[in-house]
């Protein structure tokens, strides 16, 4: 389950990394904090437990690399307790910067203090910690997922501009309690809430996993006949959706819209199929992004404390341009 | 498997001479599951009229029991195995695991096929992994037997390290295959029928054989009523435990051929998580003990379907995501107190029988022990 969670709350890191990317990594890494050549940077990842993740490590590790930043890369296997005694290890090499993506929200005040009282910067990536104490940690590198599901909604309507019927749209939510899944879920629904012709007449978790969506779409479409859209919080559980829907005689993309989050690869071929019209993107390549933080808050610069990645969207004509170069 | 319960005339005069004694039906040991069951069904029918309808679709059966037939198909299996297994007084953890690693295995050799539709190279990859999924067995067994550690330590240590195994075969990432004859095993139909519920179909028609018809079962619940007496009786209970344990895993290898058939691909992370919980409730809801030493392999099926009825359940109708596992807790929580002939004497019986009630219970207090 964290796992699934984790996979989403990454998802929207995408393209101010990229742009970042060309401006922070050609510096050479002359402004390294903890006093030595190079800055030194520890780094506690969740897991490996999706596509997505794996290559948030690696976009991590290779933006690392091109800045001159050395890496100390912890893999924390979905555990908190792993990951505070990464922490602690990271303090008592005396690296010059901390960033880790929290595996749960709450709980880390303790070792958080031990790396402020060591005087070491802490950045958060791609997920929040719910301590009160905002001063732990210097900034929160990360995507929006309401903005995610916002994105999702606008598109809908622009999609169902001219059309006065009833729109009725089946919801795939992500995992119960996870971040992405409210969010994406709460954003999409403030957009289409404007607008009493679009009705949400089922929402269920599948989970975040191919097999779950494709169990709940085969109930939804036999409670409910005339489904218009499908709003997947991410591309998983839509294309787990696609076959229920083939298999019901029905056409993905057609008879019934669907709309996913997150713009994985084997997403990104079924949107240029045509089995997908639209898709969110949620990028995990946020290296380059984390490097130039890390610089900025090791020389002592002021940073906000929340950056957002910026993500971009994809239509069915743009998921054929992107494809060949995607990478995760 | 409703309509015999369904008929049984809980009015109708005895046919016991004991005057207030409920007839045979009712007294069946599968009776109770079979009544939850059937009550989901119909609950089912009352929120979405056309439930229980199946209708011919691109040439195969199609419908919301289709469907519960079809997804329970893995969890029938893998509570199949884990029946036997808790006969013998053990319980195996790893089929969950089990159940990654397959699927991992299959879609990963199906994936590097240069013909993905060569139905030799997917028998292939079926082969591969159904045995890595018994040598997985048998290593269990071979620590429960072989070595004595207790049968949840030992599974443990498959149940955590085997979902690594699968992240390891998959690298982490979700491994998608584009294969029709791999497509079959959990997503196709044969005969207008789902294939995934033929293979559990036929899984526990060999099973139910072996186990009945021959002296397999009684063997089994021998091993589990007293493990020592029946090797002192004669019996080779240590090879027969490493046999029960051989075939749970590869009941969970076919489970996680067709979980991941289903979705043609393969999610080392996802594929199978929890499904030992169910599968060991479906075991205990069809009335088979966790002490050992006796089994049902109908009153399984019957668990396993309820499982799957109540997640349909619970799309069909609508609950919301937040308050599903409550739900769920309810209901199992009910068919287990159903169960429990000691509750329903409580709830039902005292007051039913209250006239004649002294003279009934004692002749219940001789009856029960012989």
């Amino acid at each position: 389950m964290l796992k699934r969670m984790s996979a989403l709350l990454l998802v929207g890191a995408t393209v101010m990394t990229m742009a970042a990317c060309g401006s922070g990594g050609s510096g050479p890494a002359s402004s390294g904090g903890g006093g030595g050549d190079t800055l030194t940077m520890g780094f506690s990842q969740v897991g490996a437990e999706s596509g997505w993740r794996t290559a948030n490590t690696k976009s991590v590790q290779d933006s690392a690399k091109a800045a001159g930043i050395e890496l100390k890369f912890s893999d924390a296997q979905q555990k908190q307790e792993n990951q505070i005694k990464a922490i602690r290890s990271f303090i008592q090499q005396k690296v010059d910067v901390i960033a880790f993506s929290p595996v749960v929200e709450s709980g880390w005040d303790t070792v958080l203090k031990e790396a402020k009282n060591a005087n070491i910067p802490v950045i958060l990536t791609d997920r929040a910690v719910d301590s009160a104490d905002t001063s732990l940690y210097k900034t929160f590198l990360g995507s929006d997922f309401v903005a995610e599901g916002k994105k999702a909604g606008q598109w809908l309507v622009e999609e169902y501009k001219d059309s006065t019927e009833t729109v009725n749209i089946v919801e795939l939510q992500g995992t119960t309690g996870s971040a992405p899944a409210n969010d994406r879920k709460a954003g999409f629904a403030e957009v289409i809430g404007a607008d009493p012709k679009f009705k949400v007449i089922a929402s269920q978790t599948g989970d975040f996993t191919r097999a779950k969506g494709k169990e709940v779409m085969e109930a939804f479409l036999k409670s409910n006949p005339d489904i218009d859209v499908l709003y997947a919080h991410n591309d998983d559980m839509g294309l787990g959706a696609i076959e229920a829907i083939e298999g019901a005689g029905k056409v993905p993309g057609k008879d019934i819209k669907i709309i996913t989050v997150d713009a994985v690869k084997d997403g990104m071929q079924a949107l240029a199929d045509g089995k997908i019209n639209y898709i969110v993107e949620c990028s995990p390549l946020l290296g380059p992004q984390l490097m130039d933080l890390a610089k900025k808050v090791a020389a002592g610069e002021q940073v906000p404390t929340r950056v957002e990645t910026e993500e971009t969207t994809f239509t069915q004509e743009q998921a054929k341009q992107a494809l060949p170069s995607r990478q995760y | 498997m409703t309509a015999p319960t369904g008929d049984a005339p809980v009015t109708s005069p005895p046919r016991n001479p004991r005057a207030g004694r409920p007839a045979a039906a009712l007294r069946h040991r599968l009776f109770w599951p079979a009544l939850v069951l059937a009550l989901l069904l119909l609950a089912n029918l009352l929120f979405t009229p056309g439930f229980l309808s199946v209708e011919m679709k691109d040439g195969h059966l199609y419908g919301s029991l289709i469907d519960i037939f079809r997804f329970g198909a893995p969890l029938i299996l893998v509570a199949t195995g884990m029946t036997l297994v808790i006969a013998t007084g053990g319980i195996d953890l790893s089929v969950g695991s089990v159940v990654a690693i397959s699927g991992a295995l299959s879609c990963l050799w199906v994936s590097g096929l240069a013909d993905q539709q060569s139905a030799g190279g997917v028998l292939a990859a079926v082969g591969l992994a159904l045995g890595l999924s018994l040598a997985l067995g048998v290593w269990n067994g071979f620590l429960v037997s072989g070595i004595g550690i207790q049968p949840i330590i030992a599974t443990l240590i498959l149940m955590v390290a085997g979902r690594g195994l699968a992240q390891l075969i998959t690298d982490g990432q979700i491994v998608t295959v584009n294969s029709d004859p791999y497509k079959l095993i959990g997503g196709g139909y044969w005969l207008t029928l789902p294939f995934g519920v033929l293979i559990a179909a036929a899984v526990l028609a060999v099973t139910a054989f072996l186990t009945r018809r021959l002296a397999l079962g009684l063997l089994i619940e021998s091993v589990g009523g007293n493990a020592t007496a029946s090797r002192l009786a004669g019996l080779r209970s240590r090879g027969l435990i490493v046999t029960v344990y051989a075939f749970c895993a590869l009941c969970a290898g076919i489970a996680g051929l067709m979980i991941s058939s289903n979705v043609s691909s393969a999610d080392g992370n996802n594929a199978g998580l929890w499904i030992e919980l169910d599968a060991i409730l479906a075991v205990v809801i069809g009335g088979t003990s966790l002490a050992g030493g006796r089994f049902s392999l109908g009153g399984t099926v019957i668990g396993a379907l309820i499982i799957q009825t109540l997640t349909t359940t619970i799309y069909s109708i609508g609950i919301p995501p937040e308050t599903t596992l409550l739900f769920k807790a309810l209901v199992v929580t009910v068919v287990c107190l159903l169960q429990s002939a000691a509750f329903r004497e409580k709830a039902f019986h005292l007051r039913r029988r209250r006239p004649g009630a002294a003279p009934a219970s004692a002749d219940e207090k001789v009856r029960v022990p012989a």
